[in-house]
């Protein structure tokens, strides 16, 4: 039996069985922060809070949702918006919250890109990063079929028909995934499942590891400078006024997440004024009609946070379009090996780089646009230019960052 | 002593090696399409209540199905190559296909003036045999396993017309 003395407060009995100080040293008081930062590096608590806000409108949703094909659209039409008090709130934070992590998401990757975080020491940063991407887009995914509208159901046949693999015919793969022939009861349960249990908890644990992966490295800052966190946090820690200035580092918290709450402040007006005013553009009119297996409509696009790489699909013969649209969803994972520069500073000091982040980034809202509009004349050629350079700009990758002169 | 921990390593290791693959295979059984799904896919049509250029849907397995009787003036148009695709029951020529575009599975609406199938999801066009004429999508329209009973055709079941078409590469097995 270990040595116990009597506690004197509830927090020093709980250090005693815990060792709360230690945690609460690791993960809060002393883990360290650059000054050097702007409100982008706010981003990644923005994130946390939205998915706290999906986790508890998903738990109201819950228990009024009905999985069956034959009650799914209702209990979401009718009991969920107008039987259910405050139902319709829970689903539209949820339809709003769930557009809105993916725009966090990107300028939170896009953040990365241009100030070079993920390099030297940051690869895991980024990779657990990208992880999560692909499992909150599977999230995304699962969710949508849901309401069993006519967007979940061609949406659901169309996604997993890809997985047939183009002239591969891999038909039976599909059925196995589906359950059945066509998307029906098997499908609408299985998919229930993952967007309730399976896909949230490895999100969880995703995020877990993310958090992780930055404890070591921290997180990079607005020069790219490389801080000696040790000297820095033995001048914060002496606590006078000169030396806390001198100092390069602020601890987590509470001084670096009172700027975060400022941040998620300014966020969270933008979020409900779009919950209470705008929730339509969350809302896809075309899924307000009950599925219909035998009935296509008339345009079946994604989400708008999708849409790129729709768009890297749709140019292209099934076979070259699903190549086209398999790479594009794992090429930013090579990220940290495609820059050959050792440099880690803002894009804007990296010559050529510079230019290859905006064309990247413009190149990628172009992909969005005419993934939204029917692939008819122009629009059809622009989206075929957009899909190309989007390869021609990762190909370069290596040889600009090679040829990029050390800072 | 290490020997004695290595083997009872092994032997700890194999047996949950074991148990994962035993599990892994319960599960990928579990997702697998169930019986009764699987034993409800057959359908019967009677091919003489079909008008002809008149484009009539019917269901097998939750997909839909077109049945097009062709016309003379059809049939004028077609060559040897398309008429392979084409059922012959009592002297009338029938396309009996999948309608789910056989690019990524979205259903071609049909324009009886211009006797052609238009996807609207990417574009794809078919001709009145469901034979494709403009890509993304692939190849024609698949044709569904089919058995000939008199007039009447069913869906699911297998004749040796169908048996034919696949071997000569008309259609793909659905």
């Amino acid at each position: 039996m270990a040595h116990f003395e009597k506690a004197n407060s509830l927090n020093e009995w709980l250090d005693q069985r815990i060792g709360i100080e230690t945690l609460k040293k690791v993960m809060q008081s002393e883990y360290w922060i650059p000054k050097n930062i702007n409100f982008l590096w706010a981003m990644g608590m923005v994130l946390a809070a939205t998915f706290g806000i999906l986790l508890v409108s998903g738990i109201f949703l819950l228990m009024y949702y009905n999985p069956s094909t034959d009650l799914a659209f209702d209990s979401v039409n009718y009991t969920i918006m107008t039987e259910v008090g405050y139902g319709w709130l829970w689903r539209h934070v949820h339809g709003v919250g769930a557009s809105l992590v993916f725009l966090i998401i990107y300028i939170h990757m896009f953040t990365g890109i241009y100030y070079g975080s993920y390099k030297k020491g940051r690869e895991l940063i980024w990779l657990s990063g990208m992880l999560l991407f692909v499992l909150f887009s599977a999230e995304a995914f699962s969710g949508y079929m849901l309401p069993w509208g006519q967007m979940s159901y061609w949406a659901g046949m169309v996604i997993t028909n890809l997985f047939a693999g183009g002239s591969l015919h891999a038909d039976g793969f599909v059925e196995w995934i589906r359950g059945d022939y066509v998307p029906a009861q098997a499908f609408l349960s299985r998919f229930f499942m993952l967007h309730v249990l399976l896909l949230p908890l490895a999100i969880i644990g995703g995020i877990v590891f993310h958090f992780g992966t930055l404890r070591l490295p921290h997180v990079n800052n607005q020069d790219g400078d490389e801080v000696d966190f040790a000297e820095s946090a033995r001048l914060w820690k002496e606590g006078t006024t000169e030396s806390r200035r001198e100092s390069q580092v602020i601890p987590f918290s509470p001084v670096f997440l009172s700027k975060d709450v400022f941040v998620m402040g300014v966020y969270f007006i933008l979020f409900f004024f779009l919950v209470f005013y705008h929730f339509e553009f969350a809302m896809d009119p075309v899924n307000f009609d009950p599925a219909d297996g035998l009935k296509t409509p008339a345009h079946i696009y994604p989400e708008w946070y999708f849409l790129w790489s729709y768009e890297v699909l749709r140019p292209f013969s099934t076979n070259v379009g699903l190549i086209a649209f398999a790479i594009a969803q794992v090429i930013f994972f090579t990220l940290p090996f495609l820059d050959r520069s050792p440099n880690v500073a803002p894009a804007n000091r990296r010559g050529l780089f510079h230019v290859w982040f905006w064309a990247m980034l413009v190149d990628m809202l172009v992909l969005t646009f005419m993934g939204k509009l029917p692939p008819q004349g122009i629009w059809s050629t622009i989206g075929l230019v957009a899909a190309i350079t989007f390869f021609i700009l990762w190909i370069s990758l290596p040889i600009i960052t090679k040829l990029e002169k050390k800072l | 002593m290490s020997s004695r921990r290595d083997f009872m390593g092994m032997a700890l290791g194999g047996f949950t090696a074991l148990g994962g693959i035993g599990a892994l295979m319960a599960m990928k059984k579990t997702w697998d399409p169930l019986p009764s799904v699987k034993s409800a896919g057959f359908t019967t049509i009677d091919l003489k209540d079909y008008e002809e250029n008149k484009l009539v849907t019917e269901k097998w397995r939750g997909k839909p199905i077109f049945v097009l009787k062709q016309s003379k003036e059809l049939m004028a148009k077609t060559t040897e190559e398309t008429k392979k695709r084409l059922i012959e029951v009592d002297g009338d020529h029938y396309m009996v296909c999948v309608g789910l575009c056989t690019h990524l599975g979205c259903i071609p609406g049909y324009d009886a003036a211009d006797q052609s199938f238009l996807c609207a999801c990417h574009g794809g066009m078919y001709d009145a045999t469901a034979e494709v004429t403009k890509a993304p999508p692939p190849r024609g329209l698949d044709i569904p396993p089919f058995k000939i009973e008199g007039t009447k055709l069913v869906l699911g079941g297998t004749g040796p017309e169908y048996e034919k078409m696949l071997a000569d590469g008309t259609t793909l097995k659905v």
